[in-house]
């Protein structure tokens, strides 16, 4: 726990980030860019679990557990996008959205 | 930790251990023996499937965190059955194509551990272990969506699947957050228990069912499907339309039955409107598609929809219909899937226009496509009617006619462009139609077994039964 911090601002935090995570989901131009949005919603909710359990359940750690989980995972999600991506890059040198729009209808 | 309690993983055991002997295997054969190594793991397989039969493992490991009992095992043996059914089909693709780029063994190894993630994920207990579950079962997919690498839809396909699934599971983890904040628990049988409806909890709920709602593709969340399913190799997008689908609305219902079940003012509506919008959008997309797997891709978005009302009614009724409904999809669903991958592997051809005339030249497959295309359309002799009709009374029995009523327009909708692909089939006239050809051994096995599925669940009734007898197991 931080003292002089609540949890309501931390949560304001982590909303903020979310939220940020998918407007840039929505708006990025670039796939490498759409990763990263998805990694600032992944860890606004990293962060949730680590704030809901050291404020509201001290005595147990399942909270923290899950983030490592998540951590962890995270980490494999976006080893396998980027490795979609650079082969897509290989087949037409170019990582924009609007080249991804082949499928469509 | 003794040998008995372990074996209640057994399916899962089974299938890690078929996956390290195709590593071995693939680490060990020449690339003449790489054909051997598909037949034996498409063998062992079908002796994997058949031993889920047998023996029916009950009670809880891990600390409840991992739970089976008898409805989870029959839904066990029956994506074990659809796995088998598509690698069957693309038999004859991995060893034309695959084998030549040097990765037939990877395709195995990739479903089969999207398959123990799917096993994993209809029998989790806890938040922790659906989440890791839903990651081991989508993140292969991805992989294999994008797996012609010498095709641009194929990496098209993958991307899309990946940010899509990746952004699904962020919005989940937000809404389990919340969840975990008010309860501070992360089982499912504590958090029955100890949630209560307070506006934290409603946002848990929504976040939570818009994650999962990704792999069902339910509509506001359904534009990955259609994409992924062209770009994808077919046996994949089938894979993605039956099997992973099947299981997450199971796993759908089972959270919303018994985590959620003070919260059935919040879902019912929800579930109402979502399975409204997701019908009429999924027939009315799907009417003026060409491309036979974007074709199907909506008609699986609609048939998502149907299954919707079946969750609807939260009762013993409500889990039969869905399951036994999820079961003739399966196989329905796998004959469609199957044809055109036949025709797509032998000829090329995905496109409404080149199945004109093909009665003439290959009359087995349309019959196979027929069976499977009306029991998607619900017409009475095949399974699919009475799947149909089981949804619609169990929506009905909750009194939702307005739902029904239009369920049933939907269902009238669906038959129009089902029937389409019929007539192009039976009645239209071609120049140049598809030749004859004739189908491996492994694709013919898997069609007929297909079809022989449509048949006997829609003639045999003991299976409904025994779903009935065991659909109460859902309720903790």
């Amino acid at each position: 726990m931080i003292s002089g911090i609540s949890i309501y601002h931390i949560l304001t935090l982590t909303s903020i980030l979310f939220f940020i995570g998918v407007y840039g989901f929505i708006t990025r131009k670039n796939l490498i860019a759409i990763l990263i949005s998805i990694e600032l919603i992944l860890n606004a909710s990293v962060i949730n679990f680590v704030i809901f359990n050291t404020y509201l359940y001290p005595n147990r750690l399942e909270g923290v557990f899950f983030s490592i989980f998540i951590i962890a995972i995270a980490a494999a999600e976006s080893a396998l996008a980027v490795s979609i991506i650079v082969s897509f890059y290989r087949m037409i040198a170019s990582v924009a959205v609007k080249d991804t729009e082949t499928l469509k209808y | 930790m003794n040998l008995e309690t372990i074996l209640k993983m057994q399916n899962e055991l089974l299938l890690v251990a078929m996956l390290l002997a195709i590593l071995i295997g693939e680490i060990f054969t020449t690339q003449q023996g790489k054909v051997k190594l598909i037949n034996f793991t498409i063998i062992t397989f079908a002796a994997v499937t058949l031993i889920g039969f047998f023996n029916q493992p009950n009670g809880d490991l891990f600390g409840g965190m991992f739970h089976t009992n008898s409805l989870i095992h029959l839904l066990k043996n029956g994506l074990n059955v659809g796995v088998l059914i598509i690698l069957m089909q693309s038999a004859g693709w991995l060893k034309q194509d695959l084998i030549q780029q040097k990765k037939s063994a990877e395709f195995f190894m990739l479903l089969f551990s999207s398959l123990i993630g799917l096993n994993f994920l209809i029998s989790s207990g806890d938040f922790l272990m659906f989440y890791v579950a839903l990651e081991l079962s989508t993140l292969p997919v991805a992989a294999l969506a994008a797996y012609n690498a010498y095709k641009r839809q194929s990496a098209e396909a993958g991307i899309k699947l990946i940010l899509s699934a990746t952004l699904a599971s962020g919005l989940a983890l937000f809404g389990i957050s919340f969840l975990y904040g008010s309860a501070g628990a992360l089982y499912f049988d504590d958090l029955a228990n100890l949630l209560q409806l307070s506006n934290l909890t409603i946002l848990g709920l929504v976040f939570f069912f818009a994650g999962l709602s990704f792999k069902i593709s339910l509509v506001p969340f359904h534009f990955w499907t259609a994409d992924v399913y062209e770009g994808a190799p077919i046996n994949v997008a089938s894979y993605l339309s039956v099997i992973s689908k099947g299981a997450a609305v199971f796993i759908m219902m089972f959270i919303l039955f018994n985590v959620f079940k003070a919260f059935t003012s919040i879902w019912e509506p929800m579930l109402y409107i979502i399975a409204i919008a997701t019908m009429f959008i999924g027939n009315l997309f799907a009417l003026r598609q060409q491309n036979m797997k974007r074709f199907l891709a909506f008609s699986s978005v609609a048939q998502a929809g149907f299954m919707l009302l079946g969750i609807i009614n939260m009762s013993a009724l409500g889990v039969t219909s869905v399951v036994y409904f999820v079961l003739v999809y399966m196989f329905s669903n796998l004959g469609a899937f199957g044809v055109v991958q036949a025709i797509s592997q032998k000829t090329g051809k995905e496109n409404m226009d080149d199945y004109n005339g093909l009665y003439r030249t290959n009359p087995m497959l349309s019959m196979v496509m027929m069976l499977g295309l009306f029991s998607l359309a619900g017409i009475p002799p095949v399974a699919g009617f009475f799947g149909k009709f089981f949804l619609f009374t169990a929506a009905a029995g909750k009194a939702y006619y307005i739902l029904v009523f239009l369920a049933v327009v939907n269902a009238t909708i669906a038959l129009y462009y089902y029937l389409k692909v019929i007539r192009a089939m039976f009645l239209r006239q071609s120049e140049n139609p598809i030749p004859h050809f004739n189908n491996d051994v492994f694709m013919k096995i898997g069609l007929a077994t297909a079809s022989a599925g449509i048949l006997i669940l829609g003639l045999y009734s003991p299976l409904y039964d025994y779903i009935q007898s065991i659909s109460n197991l859902i309720f903790n």
